[in-house]
């Protein structure tokens, strides 16, 4: 992240939001609001002084997972690139009360200005790549798995702050009142997904988290380990080999899925204890497994607003929200828009190395399109025909990708819409919406289609008599 | 041969979803009855009322529109406009003296080859009940579209 802040070629707009974007491949143009974070970056120089004093502390939801403080001047972890911290509005003293300023008082270099305002910027893009990430799965949708009711039922979010050395507890794992360390923990596999009645699909990374997680555990508290799992997915390389050595330092492997995960004891020697319920599918029994913690191993979800982005940037996203590439096996970066890329968990759920893999390649399709200097558009295409063109603007609506666009009447020269070729992706959706029969598409032409039509009627079903010939 | 009557189901399929779903129906060797005829169009958007009406009038026993499920078009929302002709299509034929039925619609991503064989093998059995399409003019619309075809290509 250092080099890519330091790049000369790249401008880093953190805090920003794209609220526009139009045009084509290789001239688009796109609209950032710069959220206004009170500190002029011009001047900082990211000393982090306004941090240490500003009073005001604020729970953080997003680094500690919760766990931990921030200061409502912050960055939003020590390594945050770039290195300017943001003030946060809602929890500010001053904007809150009106008094304070503490860090206005303190910076040295005079950068804190409270009357700072969001700013728009628009600039020519030529590509554009989209690696909008995954929102995790919130488990207090599961009831019955008690996140947010029993205390020591974690999210895997929660756990790695736990286990991280600058995290809350540096780096000790010990349950919600932050000195016991547990005895037994369960971790709970699929939560939020591979489950009809939350997410279909399989999260991809739960599997080898949940196997790090238990790693970690045994090594820092030497506790007894349940993983209860749907099925263990450890593809790719060296997955299987950690997978036997998690098995090998005595992880125990329950497969089933958790119906419920509960505090009501009523075994003898349950008592204090979370009691995860199970099946064991591999023996064909219910289980009752007192533990101390439970570890959710939660789902990745799409973005809350990938449907909005998408729409933002012309890319269409699956039933589940994930954005569609434009072919799942020979095009996996590029969209059905052209110059629009995707990368990431955006496109769909995958761990670091798939990431940084789309990533990367994302980035060498937009360095061969820029090195092109030239643009080749698929063959398919609508295109109107001016003459015939009636302007009733019934076409404009009918494209998902603004492609249409209405010339009004000018010197004489009457009204007509025209489909720009680098937008349009070829769907024929207007070809078929035109009442005057003036766009055409090519390859799917009416006509064709026409022929396909009358050629298949002369092949009898019987097979018994072809009633006419096919003509030359 | 058989004296059953064997019903002819043009199907109009997406590049996409439904293409593909018929051809992983082939891939996976899944049999479904040779009634259906697929043309291929790179979306269900595309699908124009003449083409459904031609199909009629050239003799047709049934029209089956095909494309990606809702929210999966890979031209972000085209299968809605799909639908919405199919509705106004099946009131349109039903106006003209069509059973309704003869027109389905069907989603079906690629990967459910299964689902469109076993959608396209009770459709035809549906249509083999309803019997031949009535179209007791449909002699003299065929060589009407001819020419009409011959006066497009002219002009």
């Amino acid at each position: 992240m250092v080099s890519v802040g330091n790049h000369p070629n790249i401008n880093l707009m953190a805090y920003s939001e794209v609220t526009q974007v139009s045009g084509y491949v290789g001239n688009f143009t796109v609209t950032v609001r710069q959220k206004a974070s009170y500190v002029d970056k011009e001047k900082c120089t990211g000393c982090g002084v306004c941090q240490d004093k500003c009073p005001k502390k604020v729970i953080d939801q997003a680094y500690e997972a919760g766990l931990g403080h921030r200061k409502a001047i912050y960055k939003p972890f020590p390594q945050a690139v770039p290195k300017f911290p943001v003030l946060d509005r809602e929890n500010c003293t001053f904007f809150q009360k009106g008094t304070c300023k503490a860090c206005e008082k303190f910076c040295e270099s005079n950068a804190i200005d409270f009357k700072q305002q969001d700013e728009f910027v628009t600039f020519p893009v030529g590509n554009i790549v989209l690696a909008t990430g995954f929102d995790p799965f919130d488990p207090r949708r599961i009831a019955q798995y008690g996140y947010g009711r029993l205390a020591n039922v974690f999210t895997s979010m929660e756990f790695e702050r736990l286990s991280s050395a600058g995290g809350p507890t540096g780096g000790k794992i010990v349950l919600r009142d932050g000195v016991t360390a547990p005895q037994s923990v369960g971790i709970i596999h699929c939560v939020g997904s591979r489950d009809k009645h939350y997410n279909n699909y399989c999260s991809v990374i739960c599997c080898m988290q949940s196997l790090k997680l238990a790693h970690l555990i045994k090594e820092k508290t030497g506790a007894t380990v349940y993983n209860f799992y749907t099925d263990m997915r450890t593809a790719f390389k060296d997955y299987d080999e950690f997978y036997q050595r998690v098995l090998s330092e005595g992880t125990l492997f329950v497969r089933g899925r958790v119906a419920e995960v509960t505090d009501a004891a009523r075994l003898p020697g349950e008592e204090g204890k979370l009691i995860i319920q199970a099946e064991d599918t591999l023996i064909g029994k219910q289980r009752r497994v007192p533990v101390d913690m439970v570890v959710l191993s939660t789902a990745l979800e799409p973005r809350h607003d990938a449907k909005e982005v998408g729409q933002r940037f012309g890319i269409s996203g699956s039933a589940a929200g994930w954005f569609i590439e434009r072919h799942p096996k020979l095009d996996p970066v590029a969209t059905m828009t052209e110059g629009v890329f995707i990368a990431g968990c955006a496109q769909g759920p995958k761990d670091i190395p798939a990431s940084v893999a789309q990533g990367a390649a994302a980035a060498a399709r937009v360095v061969g399109k820029i090195n092109q200097k030239e643009i080749a558009v698929e063959p398919i295409r609508a295109s109107i025909d001016k003459d015939r063109c009636s302007a009733c603007r019934i076409c404009n609506n009918q494209c998902p990708f603004k492609a249409i666009s209405y010339i009004p009447e000018k010197n004489g020269q009457r009204a007509y819409s025209e489909v720009n070729p680098a937008l349009c992706q070829g769907c024929g959706t207007c070809v078929a919406a035109c009442p005057s029969g003036a766009i055409a598409g090519t390859v799917f032409s009416s006509q064709q289609i026409m022929a396909q039509l009358n050629g298949l009627m002369l092949l009898n079903v019987n097979g018994a008599s072809v009633e006419e010939k096919v003509p030359a | 041969m058989n004296d059953k009557f064997e019903p002819l189901i043009i199907g109009f399929t997406c590049n996409w979803c439904s293409y593909r779903a018929a051809d992983s129906a082939g891939l996976g060797r899944l049999k479904y009855p040779p009634n259906i005829r697929l043309i291929r169009l790179m979306c269900s958007g595309r699908i124009d009322t003449t083409f459904v009406l031609q199909a009629f009038a050239n003799g047709a026993d049934a029209v089956l529109i095909s494309g990606c499920h809702p929210g999966d078009c890979h031209y972000v929302e085209q299968n809605y406009k799909a639908q919405s002709r199919f509705l106004l299509m099946r009131r349109l034929i039903a106006q003209m003296g069509i059973e309704p039925q003869r027109l389905q619609l069907l989603w079906a991503s690629a990967a459910e080859g299964t689902i469109f064989a076993a959608e396209v093998t009770r459709m035809v059995e549906e249509i083999r009940k309803l019997g031949p399409l009535n179209w007791k003019s449909s002699q003299q619309l065929t060589v009407n579209s001819k020419q009409l075809a011959a006066a497009e290509v002219a002009a």
